[in-house]
């Protein structure tokens, strides 16, 4: 008989050719140990590894549909295809790792953890983020970061247009062009503690053919943080 | 206006266009240049359950005999995926109401008071608070387009999920907290600056439309285990289509709030102008029920305007499963109570006339974080009020339904209803009293 140690150890698989979504999920809620996960022919099916609430490593051998990894806690899930919309969605901590590009609103409202796409994003990148991190090695579409409250965006490539349109406190940076800022997203200065932190996240999404020093930051103007008749344009 | 009212004479002619309240609008806009944001829902008259009655029963119904004959008040919801649906004992929920807009005592009362009747009650904008938590026995969880504070925590906590599409205050509207009431607790809660105007958005951040509502719920029971049943909350506008989608995208219950529904904070132009009477909205929904099938399979839960035992049993004859309160709770609880009277005076409102919750500076404790007065009320002395009102609503239906010779609120139907006014019998589609007329329905060619 394998000792405990020997079954944490082993690596379960799932075949969603064969295993429903649901079986995989619900295996992954059951074991509160966590341990290594290997799901093949994902298929681009939906709510694939979500809720995930252990430290788990699941590795995803190909293409997800919505909301892979969404309200991830604790796990890494390492996606080797490319993510539908939503990917990682809610986030509470871990790691989220596409290797491939994202559709829309990668990361939404994401309240911690590392969220890197090797690829692009698609729009809305980082929409309503609330504390987690997200590295793009590729670029991002239109409306990045819209109303993002809290955490960073990092995006090695361009911009599209409205970046951080009625930003709150999320840190943006972006190494390439920027097609145009959204309300009250304005440029601010790159200080040590921003490049520092760029370099910190970079390391950690292991991308490591940029350099730091490249990166432009984005804040909030806080013009919009109290209703005021003035500023009625921006509303 | 004093003046006016003291040296009134029968040559001072009020104008029906330009009354005392449009031009006071109209001299507040030109002042502040800003519009005007408030709480509560809307204040114009429109049709209404009071617009209907029940016939009862005399010959050809018999009625059952009040008190000694069983008149059930039961109600399951959501039993069509969940393996855990949820049982209430009265079809009286208690609406969603953010931590946020509303103080934490006040949180605790409705849980409390909702829980002393066996029926749920719902989180809000804002997230879940350990208070209602604690003290609710049934708790539905809101899943909002801002997401502030959503937990997949709280979500595994909860005893449902509801997707808040939209309310009946402000269908097609985003929520707002204004920087007064956005405190250490609140701001932390939702991840954002203190003191901020904060406004929400009007839509969810990772789907639109129907197929992806679809995949989202489909989410939401994934991380869920298929265990609680899930929600779907829309304010009344294209009913008939809404609850249509809502149910092909997988919903257990449609939450259904008609315009006159309560809000913390929202344009007065909104509130007023937006969306159509729940009375208008719980045919349109029955009728997508029934042809879908679905009728009892998904239930209706129905708000806007309940004030009582009447309003309830109308809306249930009418084919709702159930109905939820806001307003009528909070003044439950004590808002505009005489006693603060004084002070709603000292803030340019009167007992009775208070609207201002957006504002934060409630005199009875509840729409308000302030601690000094969130600290007036006492949420068991609260959840008592509360739950003496819910169990007087549900005496009150039963005792019209055991009129109409019902053993259970749900036998309630459209045929034991007339209408009063024309409108009335158009839009609830029950005949006018003492015909059988109801305009707009015309048999098909
Ligand atoms: C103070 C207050 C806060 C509210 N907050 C929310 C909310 O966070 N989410 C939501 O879906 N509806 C919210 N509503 C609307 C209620 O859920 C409900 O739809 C409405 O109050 C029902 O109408 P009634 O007030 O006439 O009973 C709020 C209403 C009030 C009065």
């Amino acid at each position: 008989m394998a000792t405990p140690e020997v079954i944490r150890e082993a690596v379960r698989s799932f075949d969603l050719a064969v295993d429903s979504v649901r079986e995989l999920n619900q295996a992954l809620h059951r074991d509160l140990d966590g341990g290594r996960v290997v799901v093949r022919n994902p298929g681009g099916g939906h709510a694939v590894a979500v809720g995930l609430d252990a430290p788990f490593e699941v590795e995803i051998e190909g293409h997800v549909g919505y909301y892979c990894a969404g309200m991830n806690k604790l796990a890494t899930v390492r996606v080797r295809g490319n993510c539908g919309v939503g990917v990682a969605e809610n986030m509470m901590s871990g790691v989220v790792v596409v290797e491939g590009s994202a559709s829309q609103s990668a990361g939404a409202s994401a309240r911690g953890g590392l969220l890197v796409i090797h690829g692009d994003a698609s729009a809305r990148c980082g929409i309503s983020l609330k504390g987690a991190d997200i590295v793009v090695r590729g670029s991002i579409g239109h409306m990045g970061a819209f109303m993002a409250q809290k955490g960073a965006l990092v995006v090695c490539g361009d911009a599209g247009e409205s970046l951080g349109d009625s930003l709150y406190e999320a840190r943006l940076y972006v190494r390439g062009s920027v097609a145009g800022l959204g309300a009250d997203c304005v440029e601010k200065e790159m200080r040590r503690e921003h490049a520092e932190q760029v370099r910190e996240l970079l390391a950690r999404a292991e991308v490591d053919d940029v350099d730091a020093s490249e990166f432009r930051r984005y804040g909030s103007a806080r013009r919009l943080y109290n209703f005021h008749v003035d500023n009625l344009g921006s509303y | 206006m004093a003046a006016v009212s003291n040296g009134w004479h029968p040559g001072l002619r009020e104008s029906a266009t330009f009354d005392r309240g449009a031009i006071a609008e109209i001299q507040r806009a030109a002042r502040e240049g800003m519009y005007d944001i408030r709480g509560f829902g809307a204040k114009r008259p429109v049709p209404h359950f009071d617009d209907l009655l029940f016939l009862g029963a005399s010959v050809s119904r018999y009625p059952l005999e009040g008190y000694r004959e069983r008149c059930g008040t039961d109600v399951l919801i959501g039993a069509r995926h969940a393996r855990e649906p949820v049982k209430l004992d009265i079809p009286i929920t208690i609406a969603g109401m953010s931590f946020g807009a509303l103080s934490g005592p006040a949180k605790e009362a409705l849980g409390r008071g909702a829980t002393e009747v066996g029926t749920s009650t719902t989180t809000g904008d804002g997230g879940m608070t350990a208070e209602e938590r604690e003290h609710s026995r049934e708790l539905v969880y809101q899943l909002l387009p801002s997401r502030y504070g959503m937990n997949p925590d709280d979500l595994r906590r909860a005893d449902a999920i509801e997707v808040v599409v939209g309310q009946g205050a402000k269908p097609g509207g985003g929520g707002m907290l204004l920087g007064q009431k956005i405190s250490d607790r609140v701001a932390e809660m939702r991840d954002l600056p203190i003191g901020i105007d904060q406004r929400s958005a009007c839509r969810h951040p990772d789907w639109t439309g129907p197929d992806d509502l679809e995949i989202k719920i489909e989410e939401l029971r994934e991380i869920t285990d298929w265990r609680i049943p899930i929600y779907v909350k829309v304010g009344a506008s294209r009913t008939y289509y809404d609850v249509a989608l809502a149910v092909k995208a997988g919903a257990d219950a449609i939450v259904l709030d008609g315009m006159q529904g309560g809000t913390a904070a929202t344009q007065d132009v909104f509130i007023e102008h937006v969306g159509i009477p729940i009375l208008a909205a719980i045919p349109q929904a029955v009728e997508s029920l029934v042809e879908l099938g679905m009728h009892r399979e998904v239930q209706l839960i129905v708000s806007g305007g309940i004030r009582s035992g009447a309003d309830v049993a109308k809306a249930l004859a009418l084919g709702a499963d159930a109905v939820s309160i806001g307003t009528a709770a909070l003044i439950a609880l004590g808002d505009n109570a005489p006693e603060h009277d004084a002070e709603y005076r000292a803030i340019g409102s009167a007992a009775g006339y208070y609207d201002d919750y957006q504002a934060g500076r409630d005199p009875a404790g509840i729409s308000t974080q302030e601690p000094d007065l969130a600290a007036r009320l006492d949420p068991v002395e609260g959840g008592r009020r509360l739950a003496n009102y819910l169990r007087t609503m549900t005496l009150e239906a039963q005792t019209l339904a055991r009129a109409c010779g019902k053993s259970h609120l749900h036998n309630l139907e459209p045929e034991d209803l007339v209408a009063l006014t024309i409108e009335a019998a158009a839009m609830a589609r029950v005949p006018l009293a003492g015909t059988t007329w109801i305009p707009g329905l015309v048999a098909s060619p």
